[in-house]
């Protein structure tokens, strides 16, 4: 098992995106450290479009989170639904 | 009720696909190895540059669009620093040392990465290849003045800041990060690509601006934080292009497998050397941390790569070469390179100074099996030499590894209190270097490593011939203003009058 | 192994002998006196008397440790390529076969105060 995570600058931006993801992946640990959070999950880590849409209340481009993205580990792969963190192993 | 529009829009992969495949041609009248002529001499095999995908699959049109939203986030903030004399917003003036060693050491290597990746893009053929290196080569630039402009704003109260670009080139502790990237940048593309993508990006710039700019919004740095993170948003684009290049040329050809290894090990070593900078950075100078060095590097270090290493485990991929010396330094390099910085502190652009009792209290909690066994003694020693009026300062000039060209300060990897020494002859000339990993790159490629420029054998030479002075005026230092110990500095004197001022009405 | 390289490939070092004016580098290092965070370098006539060198520049630089003082230098021992050697303080570098860029190193057994301090 190895770790993916993505950190988000803490912000009113980020705030529905980490609930998104926090409800979308139940394994995954948020840490909240000055100015940033980190989220954690084994291996896999999905972020989606439409989860983020129905908190911001509003459409939203999943390219959008380059804006806020601090960093991020593991295969990325991105389409017009999802953005996924995936390590094999 | 208002009927909801079909989306024209093509889809991302649709987009990607007509972005960047679609822009590329068949050359006609010249041959394609004549257009991209260094291509192959590093003997990496690439049979289809098609399989190479951004996993992003960002476009031009995006890019601009979500970097224009960067800078104008960046600049919100910049400004509002600037106009709230952020600076008196600082826990204590000694943090400006770590933000002179960024200036002077890592904005000037982004200015590099710049050329690096418009030099790549050039020469790769494949196009998805070329659009990811012109967007990362913008990036890099960005990241230069980005970082440039907002210290400038301290440029105008603090010393030190003046002359980064001479001290970029000039200065002794600067040429580890130098010579990182003249060595990156004077090798072929594909190994240009392994040495940023892998070891800077990947290794360097997680631990460099995370826990760093995560320790300075700690610290109220809103101008350092908000560059930080906004490089960093690019860098995470840049480490997963980076990893997304290794993985296509692990698959290409197995041939290329011991070539990316041998590259995985020299480049983890040489970024290594690079962090021992930034190790002082996180566990001496930020007067509030959030993390010690060990703790970021077991986050970032151990855990990220180990990720890394286990996923490529299936190309035939193994743990860099330095691997197990790096883990039996971590707990004492920081350490070894501070009191190095400290005692040649004349010949810094930046403060030092010894940490005070509360710091060293933090410094054996954080390191209970190295900091009160080996460094405790000399800092204690160091403070009664200060104490009876005798300030401790090691004019002797160090002995500097030809390698990664940073003092030998560090130690044997099993006895923590004897320098590592180690030499070679080549072509009847003798080498230094401060550590296996230096000796192995250096054997390498000696005829590369013999031409380093080295900082301290040069004060000897032309035209300086030994005279201290006239060193100071060369790498644009004023002594007795920029460098020397924090304590009784201009910066210390200004910094507290002006929060003094800033904080009452007299 | 050679650098890769379209074509032939030579490198030229930038701290040979002849840029020095005569001159030449040696480097000295006190083993387990980790105060001197490196080993020190000097800028040296090959002519020079070693035992000036010792009891000159290398003696000055060494004050700050505690050792310093109680030093007798007939006792130390002395590293040459790694390997035990006798030097000759009253012959010149050059005579004691110290060649450029050359790494001494000498050990002061049973005087290690702050190595042995915690
Ligand atoms: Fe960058
Ligand atoms: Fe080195």
């Amino acid at each position: 098992m190895s770790t993916v995570f993505i950190a988000l600058q803490t912000n009113e931006d980020t705030r529905p995106i980490i609930e998104a993801i926090a409800h979308d992946n139940p394994q995954a640990v948020v840490h909240r450290q000055p100015a940033m959070v980190k989220i954690d999950a084994p291996n896999r880590l999905v972020i989606r479009r439409e989860s983020i849409e129905e908190r911001l209340g509003r459409e939203y481009d999943l390219q959008e989170l380059q804006i806020n993205l601090i960093t991020l580990s593991g295969h990325v792969d991105e389409d017009e639904d999802a953005f996924t963190l995936t390590w094999n192993s | 009720m208002e009927m909801k529009v079909a989306k024209k829009k093509l889809g991302l992969k649709e987009r990607y696909r007509v972005m960047t495949r679609d822009l590329g041609w068949e050359p006609s009248y010249h041959t394609k190895e004549a257009l991209y002529p260094y291509v192959g001499y590093e003997g990496i095999k690439i049979h289809d540059w098609e399989k190479w995908e951004d996993p992003f699959r960002l476009t031009m049109d995006a890019y601009w669009k979500y970097q224009a939203e960067k800078e104008r986030k960046f600049y919100a903030i910049v400004d509002a620093h600037a106009q709230n004399n952020g600076h008196l917003n600082l826990t204590d003036a000694r943090y400006l040392s770590a933000l002179k060693i960024f200036l002077q050491a890592i904005s000037p290597g982004e200015y590099a990465a710049h050329k690096g990746f418009a030099r790549a893009g050039r020469e790769f053929p494949g196009v998805g290849t070329q659009v990811a290196c012109q967007m990362q080569a913008i990036d890099e630039i960005r990241h230069a003045q980005t970082q440039i402009h907002a210290l400038s704003n301290y440029n105008k109260y603090y010393d030190g800041f003046h002359a980064f670009s001479d001290q970029r080139d000039r200065i002794w502790y600067t040429s580890v990060p130098r010579s990182f990237f003249d060595d990156a940048m004077s090798a072929g593309p594909f190994e240009f690509m392994v040495a940023i993508g892998f070891s800077f990006e990947y290794v360097l710039t997680n631990l460099l601006f995370v826990p760093f700019m995560s320790g300075a919004a700690y610290n109220g740095d809103m101008a350092t934080v908000t560059f930080g993170f906004s490089a960093q948003s690019d860098e995470a684009r840049h480490m997963t292009l980076g990893l997304e290049c290794i993985k296509f040329l692990l698959e290409q050809d197995p041939a290329n497998v011991p070539i990316v290894q041998a590259w995985f090990d020299k480049w983890f070593w040489r970024g290594f050397r690079v962090l021992g900078l930034v190790s002082t950075m996180m566990d001496y100078m930020l007067p509030k941390r959030v993390m010690s060095w060990r703790e970021a590097w077991n986050m970032y270090g151990i855990e990220n790569g180990t990720a890394l290493f286990n996923d490529l485990a299936r190309y035939g991929i193994r743990p860099p070469k330095g691997w197990d010396d790096a883990e039996k330094a971590i707990d004492h390099m920081s350490h070894q390179f501070m009191l190095g910085l400290y005692q040649w502190s004349f010949g810094t652009s930046f403060h030092s100074w010894i940490p005070s009792d509360d710091e060293m209290a933090w410094l054996s909690k954080k390191y209970p099996t190295t900091f009160d066994k080996y460094y405790r003694p000399r800092w204690d020693h160091i403070k009664k030499l200060a104490a009876a009026g005798t300030p401790y300062k090691n004019y002797g000039l160090p002995k500097l590894c030809q390698t990664c060209q940073l003092p030998t300060v560090f130690t044997e990897p099993e006895d923590p209190t004897l320098i590592c020494h180690r030499e070679v002859e080549y072509k009847g000339e003798r080498y230094h270097f401060c550590s296996d990993g230096c000796q192995h790159i250096f054997e390498n490629e000696p005829e590369k490593y013999i031409q380093a420029w080295l900082p301290m054998p040069q004060i000897h030479q032309d035209p300086i011939r030994g005279d201290l002075g006239a060193w100071m005026d060369w790498v644009n230092l004023k002594d007795g203003q920029d460098n020397g110990d924090y304590v009784g500095s201009n910066d210390q004197r200004n910094f507290d009058a002006w929060r003094g001022l800033a904080t009452s009405n007299e | 192994m050679a650098v890769a390289a379209l074509k032939e490939y030579v490198g030229v070092s930038r701290d040979r002998v002849e840029n020095y004016h005569g001159k030449q580098l040696v480097y000295v290092a006190w083993d387990y006196h980790m105060l001197f965070a490196a080993p020190f370098m000097f800028c040296v006539e090959p002519q020079m008397k070693l035992g000036d060198l010792v009891r000159g520049p290398l003696s000055a630089l060494m004050q700050p440790d505690p050792d310093a003082a109680s030093i007798d230098w007939s006792k130390v021992e002395w590293l040459k390529l790694g390997k035990p050697w006798t030097p000759d303080f009253e012959r010149s570098i050059e005579e004691n076969g110290i060649g450029h860029k050359e790494q001494l190193r000498f050990r002061t057994p049973g005087l290690n105060t702050l190595r042995d301090a915690a």
